[in-house]
C-alpha cells in the first residue's frame, strides 16, 4: 500500500490485477451457468450443451467410470479440468465453480468480520479433512455399484437446488412482477422470456423444501465459516485436492523476502495457510494472498519453487483412510439393504422417465442433478422421497402423475441426462416405430382402476376422459358399454373403461386427466416397465407378437445361437 | 514430496530449489494422470481399456446364457419306452420298473455324477402327496450309488417356499442324507442364464444351474397330482422346479411352458411314483382325504408318453391330454401314444 502512494501505478495496471481476472471468469461461468439452466427447456435447447458443467465435473466422470466401468457420452470433457488442475491446481474451484462463486459471494456480501478476525477465520483448520472421508465413501459406494456423490457434489447439488427449488421461487416473483404490473395497467408479456421453467402452469417439485433448505444453510454457513461447504464438505473440492499434489504451478512463498505479516490470510479463500508451508491440496489458486502481499513475497509459479514451502498431500493419513474405506463398505449394504427397492419389493411409484436403465444400472449412473426434472415440459418429473425410493434413491427421478404426464413424442430428458442413467432415446425408439418396431414401445409401466372410485363404473355417471387422452393406437384404455336406467330414471349409456395391459405404455395421461382428483380411480404404477425383466407383468406382449407377425420379421435370433454346448455344462 | 535433507555446505536460510528431477517427475504424473483420462474417455471402443460408450448401450450388461447338454442314453434294444412295476415296496417297485427298461445300470455308469430332480415344492408332510415320496427317493439313490457305482447323487429343487425347510418337512433331506445322496439347496448366485434354442418362452432364461455343474445324468423322480390349471403335474411339470426369476408370469401360458421345459431338459430317465396319487386340490393337497394310495412306479425314456400314461391310469382321467403333452409332441420332445410302448409288470 505504502508502496503504491510512493510510485502511484496506473489506473488501467490497478484494473488488471489477477483477482479481477478471477472475478470475470468467475462472473463468465456463473453467467454460463444460470444461462445453461435457463437453456434447459423445451422452446430454448436447440442443441446448446446445457448439461456441460455437470459433464466437465471430474468427480462424475471417475465415480460413473467406477461404478459402470465406463465412460458415457460427453462425459470425457471432464478431462479438461483434470488437465487444469495437474496444471495448476485447483482453479476449478475458484475460478469456474459456479457453486464456489456462489458461497464467496454470499461470504463477501455478508462478511462482517476485521482484518484480524478474518486472519484466524481462514486459518487452516483439522475439520476440513472431512470432505475428505465424505470424497472416499462416495468413491467405495461408486465402485461397489451405487453413485451417491450427487448428494454432495456441488455442480449436482446446484443443478438440483435450481431445477427444484430455484427456478420455481424466481419464476414465482417474476410472475408476481407482471401481474403486479398488470395491475397498474403495464402488461409485460416479454418477462416470459426471464422465467426459467416457462410453463404455463407454477411448476412444483415434492420434496423441494428440503433441496431448498440444503442449499440456504450450505450457503448461510458461510457467515459462520467462510468458504464452509467449498472447505469442509465439497467432495470435487476433496478430488481435486488430490489431484493438486501433481500441480506444475502453485503459490510459493519467498521465505526471505516474508514479514510474517498475515495480510495473505485476510482473502485466502481455501484456508491454504499461504502464510507458512502453503497446503496445496487446500488452495483455491485465488490469488488473492499476491494481490495482498505488501512484500511480493509470494507468486504463483512453477519454477524456482521452494519445496519447503509447501504440504503437498491432504491432511489425511493412512488410519483415516482405513477408517474412510471402512465407512464406505459398511454403507454399501446400510443403503442396497433396505428393502424399498428390490425386484420383489419396489414402490408402485417408482416409475423412471423414458429412457431409463434397469433400476440397478440406474443406481450405478444417476448423480441426481435433476437435469431431466428441469427440462421436462409438464412437471411430471419429480425428485424422489425416502419413501419412494429409499435413502439409496433420494432425489433421483420418478414420475408422479397427479403432477403430469410423459408426452407421447418428447425425449428431452433423455437427451439432458448427462450420465446415461436416461439413456438418449429417439422418438422412433421410445414408440417402438420403425427399426423398433419389432421390439414395442418403451413403457414405463402399467395403468389400473380404481372400480370404486371410477364414475362409470361406480357410480352410473358418463365420463372416459382417460379412454379420450390415451395416446395409443389402439388405445389401451378400452371400453365395455351398458345402457342402465340410472337412480333418476334416466337411461344412460356408461362406457365402463378397462386396461389392456399389453397397449399400456405408462404414460400416465389417464391418471393427470382423472377427474376423481384426491385419489384418482386410474393410476399408473410401474409393474410393466420395458426397462426390466424382472418388473414386467405380461409373459408377452401381444401387441408386440402381432406386429412382429405383421411386419413379417423374421423370429429374433437367439443370442446363445452360437455358444457351443459346453459338456457337463 | 519427501522431505530431504539440505545438502552439507548450503547456507541455512537461502531458499531451496524445486529440483529438475522433482519438476520432472511431476510434470511426468500430471502428464500421466491426464493422458490415462482422456485414453479412458475418447479412445474408440474397440482400443483395449477404453471406456467411450456413446450411445449408453456399452455399459448394459450382457447376459452370457449357457446351454444344457443332452442327457438321454439310448434304451436297450427291445426294451419298451415306459415301463410300470406293480406290488411289494417302494424298492421291488422301482427295480421292477427299471429292470424293464434295461436296467438302471444300462443307464448309469460307474463314475457318473448324477443329479436328481424331485418335486419338492411345499412345505408338507410325504402324507400329503405334494412332494415326492421320500421312500422312493431313498431306493432310487442306493440303487445309484450301490448298484450303479456311480460318483456321487445330487438332489436338488428350488421351491416355491422356504428350501430349507421344503427339504426337511418333506422327509426329502433326511432320506438323502441316510441313502448317501447330497442335497442342493438354491441360493442367489446358484443361478445363470440357461438358452433354450426354440423354445416358445424361455429362450434365455434364470435356471438353478449349480447341481448340475458337471453332472453327466439327470433323472427326474417326480410325484403324481392334481394340477388347478394344467389339470396335472407329473414328470414334465417337474423340471419348473429348476427355473428361477419371474417364473409365477408363466401361469399366463402354462402349456406352452410345461412343453418348453421338455426341450429344456433331455433327461436321462423319468420316475413317476404312484405310491400317493393327489387326485384333486392339487398342487398343494392339504388334506389326506385327497390322496389315494396306489401301487405303481413308473420309469420311462420318454417323458411325454410317461405323462400320458400316468394321467390316464394313476390320476384315472378320461378327459383330454393335457394340452402342453401335445404341444411336446409338437415339439419333438416324445410322443404322447402309449398304444405298444408300455410294459407293465405285476
Amino acid at each position: 500500500m505504502m508502496a503504491r502512494a510512493r510510485n502511484p501505478v496506473p489506473r488501467i495496471r490497478q484494473m488488471l490485477r489477477i483477482t479481477n481476472a478471477r472475478i470475470a471468469s468467475q462472473a463468465v461461468f456463473f453467467g454460463l451457468f444460470v444461462g445453461a439452466a435457463w437453456a434447459t427447456w423445451t422452446s430454448r435447447l436447440g442443441g446448446y450443451p446445457v448439461s456441460r458443467f455437470l459433464e466437465l465435473d471430474p468427480l462424475v466422470f471417475t465415480t460413473t467410470l467406477l461404478s459402470t466401468g465406463y465412460v458415457y457420452r460427453f462425459l470425457g470433457a471432464a478431462v479438461l479440468i483434470i488437465a487444469a488442475t495437474v496444471l495448476f491446481g485447483r482453479v476449478f474451484c475458484n475460478w469456474i465453480c459456479p457453486y464456489g462463486s456462489l458461497h464467496q459471494l454470499i461470504g463477501w456480501l455478508f462478511n462482517v468480520r476485521s482484518h484480524r478476525e478474518r486472519w484466524a477465520a481462514n486459518r487452516y483448520r483439522p475439520i476440513f479433512a472431512l470432505k475428505y472421508v465424505g470424497l472416499g465413501v462416495f468413491v467405495v459406494l461408486a465402485a461397489f455399484g451405487s453413485l451417491q456423490v450427487g448428494l454432495l457434489d456441488p455442480i449436482c447439488l446446484l443443478h438440483r437446488s435450481f431445477a427444484t427449488a430455484i427456478a420455481p421461487m424466481f419464476d414465482g416473483v417474476v410472475d408476481g412482477t407482471r401481474s403486479a404490473l398488470a395491475g397498474a395497467g403495464l402488461d409485460l408479456p416479454a418477462l416470459a422470456a426471464v422465467k426459467l421453467a416457462p410453463a404455463g402452469e407454477p411448476r412444483a417439485f415434492i420434496g423441494s423444501f428440503w433441496i431448498g433448505a440444503l442449499l440456504v444453510t450450505l450457503v448461510a454457513l458461510n457467515v459462520v465459516v467462510p468458504r464452509f461447504f467449498c472447505r469442509t464438505l465439497c467432495p470435487l473440492g476433496a478430488f481435486l485436492g488430490v489431484l493438486s499434489r501433481l500441480a506444475l504451478f502453485r503459490i510459493n512463498r519467498d521465505a526471505s523476502a516474508c514479514t510474517n505479516c498475515n495480510l495473505c490470510l485476510t482473502r485466502c479463500e481455501g484456508a491454504a495457510d499461504p502464510a507458512g508451508q502453503l497446503r496445496l491440496s487446500e488452495c483455491f489458486a485465488c490469488m488473492s494472498c499476491i494481490d495482498d502481499c505488501p512484500e511480493d513475497a509470494l507468486r504463483f509459479t512453477a519454477l524456482r519453487q521452494d519445496p519447503e514451502q509447501v504440504v503437498a498431500t491432504p491432511d489425511f493419513g493412512r488410519r483415516q483412510l482405513l477408517f474412510t474405506g471402512a465407512l464406505g463398505m459398511l454403507a454399501f449394504p446400510l443403503l442396497k439393504n433396505n428393502g424399498l427397492n428390490t425386484d420383489a419389493s419396489y414402490s408402485p411409484g417408482l416409475i423412471r422417465p423414458p429412457g431409463s436403465v434397469e433400476e440397478g444400472e440406474f443406481l450405478k449412473k444417476c448423480i441426481k442433478c435433476e437435469q431431466c426434472l428441469k427440462v421436462c415440459p409438464t412437471n411430471v418429473l419429480q425428485p424422489a422421497g425416502l419413501d419412494i425410493a429409499g435413502p439409496e434413491g433420494l432425489w433421483t427421478p420418478v414420475m408422479v402423475f397427479n403432477l403430469g404426464h410423459c408426452q407421447l413424442t418428447c425425449t428431452l430428458c433423455s437427451e439432458v441426462c448427462p450420465t446415461g442413467a436416461i439413456r438418449r432415446i429417439t422418438v422412433e425408439e421410445k414408440l417402438g416405430r420403425g427399426p423398433y418396431r419389432s421390439r414395442g414401445p418403451l413403457a414405463l409401466g402399467t395403468a389400473f382402476f380404481d372400480r370404486g372410485r371410477c364414475l362409470p363404473h361406480a357410480m352410473q355417471i358418463p365420463c372416459v376422459v382417460c379412454e379420450e387422452v390415451c395416446p395409443v393406437s389402439p388405445k389401451a384404455i378400452q371400453t365395455e358399454d351398458e345402457e342402465v336406467i340410472d337412480a333418476f330414471g334416466q337411461r344412460v349409456l356408461l362406457n365402463k373403461p378397462f386396461v389392456v395391459p399389453d397397449l399400456c405404455i405408462g404414460c400416465g395421461i389417464c391418471q393427470s386427466e382423472c377427474p376423481v382428483t384426491a385419489s384418482r380411480a386410474v393410476y399408473v404404477t410401474a409393474v410393466g416397465e420395458t426397462r426390466s425383466a424382472a418388473r414386467r407383468l405380461l409373459l408377452r406382449r401381444r401387441s408386440v407378437l402381432a406386429a412382429q407377425a405383421g411386419a413379417g420379421d423374421a423370429p429374433a435370433a437367439s443370442p446363445g445361437a452360437a455358444l457351443p454346448a459346453t459338456p457337463g455344462q | 514430496m519427501a522431505r530431504r535433507e539440505r545438502p552439507a555446505g548450503e547456507p541455512a536460510g537461502a531458499p531451496r530449489q524445486l529440483t529438475r528431477r522433482a519438476f520432472l517427475t511431476r510434470a511426468l504424473g500430471a502428464a500421466g494422470v491426464t493422458s490415462a483420462a482422456a485414453y479412458a474417455a475418447y479412445a474408440p471402443e474397440d482400443w483395449p481399456g477404453a471406456a467411450r460408450d456413446a450411445d449408453g448401450l456399452r455399459s448394459v450388461p450382457a447376459v452370457k446364457p449357457f446351454r444344457l447338454t443332452d442327457f438321454r442314453v439310448a434304451k436297450p434294444v427291445g426294451a419298451p419306452d415306459v415301463a410300470v412295476g406293480h406290488g411289494g415296496d417302494a424298492m421291488t417297485r422301482l427295480r421292477k420298473a427299471l429292470d424293464a427298461l434295461g436296467g438302471l445300470a444300462h443307464y448309469v455308469s460307474p463314475g457318473d455324477i448324477v443329479l436328481l430332480k424331485p418335486n419338492v415344492a411345499f412345505d408338507r408332510a410325504p402324507v400329503l402327496a405334494a412332494t415326492t415320496n421320500p421312500e422312493i427317493l431313498a431306493a432310487l439313490i442306493r440303487l445309484i450309488l450301490v448298484d450303479c457305482r456311480a460318483q456321487e447323487v445330487r438332489v436338488a429343487d428350488n421351491p416355491i417356499e422356504s428350501p430349507a425347510d421344503c427339504f426337511a418337512k418333506s422327509g426329502i433331506a433326511a432320506a438323502v442324507a441316510s441313502a448317501g445322496g447330497r442335497v442342493y439347496l438354491p441360493d442367489a448366485n446358484a443361478f445363470r442364464i440357461l438358452n433354450t434354442p426354440d423354445s416358445r418362452l424361455i429362450e434365455n432364461w434364470q435356471f438353478f444351474h449349480r447341481p448340475l455343474t458337471n453332472a453327466n445324468k439327470v433323472i427326474g423322480v417326480a410325484p403324481v397330482k392334481d394340477h388347478n390349471l394344467c389339470l396335472a403335474s407329473m414328470g414334465m411339470k417337474n423340471w419348473y422346479g429348476l427355473l428361477g426369476g419371474r417364473r409365477n408370469q408363466f401361469h399366463q401360458d402354462i402349456h406352452e411352458l410345461v412343453s418348453d421345459l421338455s426341450l429344456m431338459i433331455r433327461p436321462t430317465l423319468t420316475i413317476l411314483d404312484g405310491t400317493y396319487v393327489l387326485m384333486r386340490n392339487g398342487p398343494t393337497g392339504g388334506d389326506p382325504a385327497d390322496v389315494r394310495p396306489g401301487d405303481a412306479v413308473v420309469a420311462a425314456v420318454d417323458p411325454v408318453a410317461a405323462d400320458a400314461w400316468a394321467y390316464r391310469h394313476l390320476l384315472s382321467r378320461t378327459t383330454e391330454l393335457p394340452r402342453y403333452l401335445l404341444l411336446a409332441e409338437e415339439k419333438g420332445t416324445g410322443s404322447a401314444s402309449t398304444e405298444g410302448r408300455v410294459r407293465e409288470i405285476a
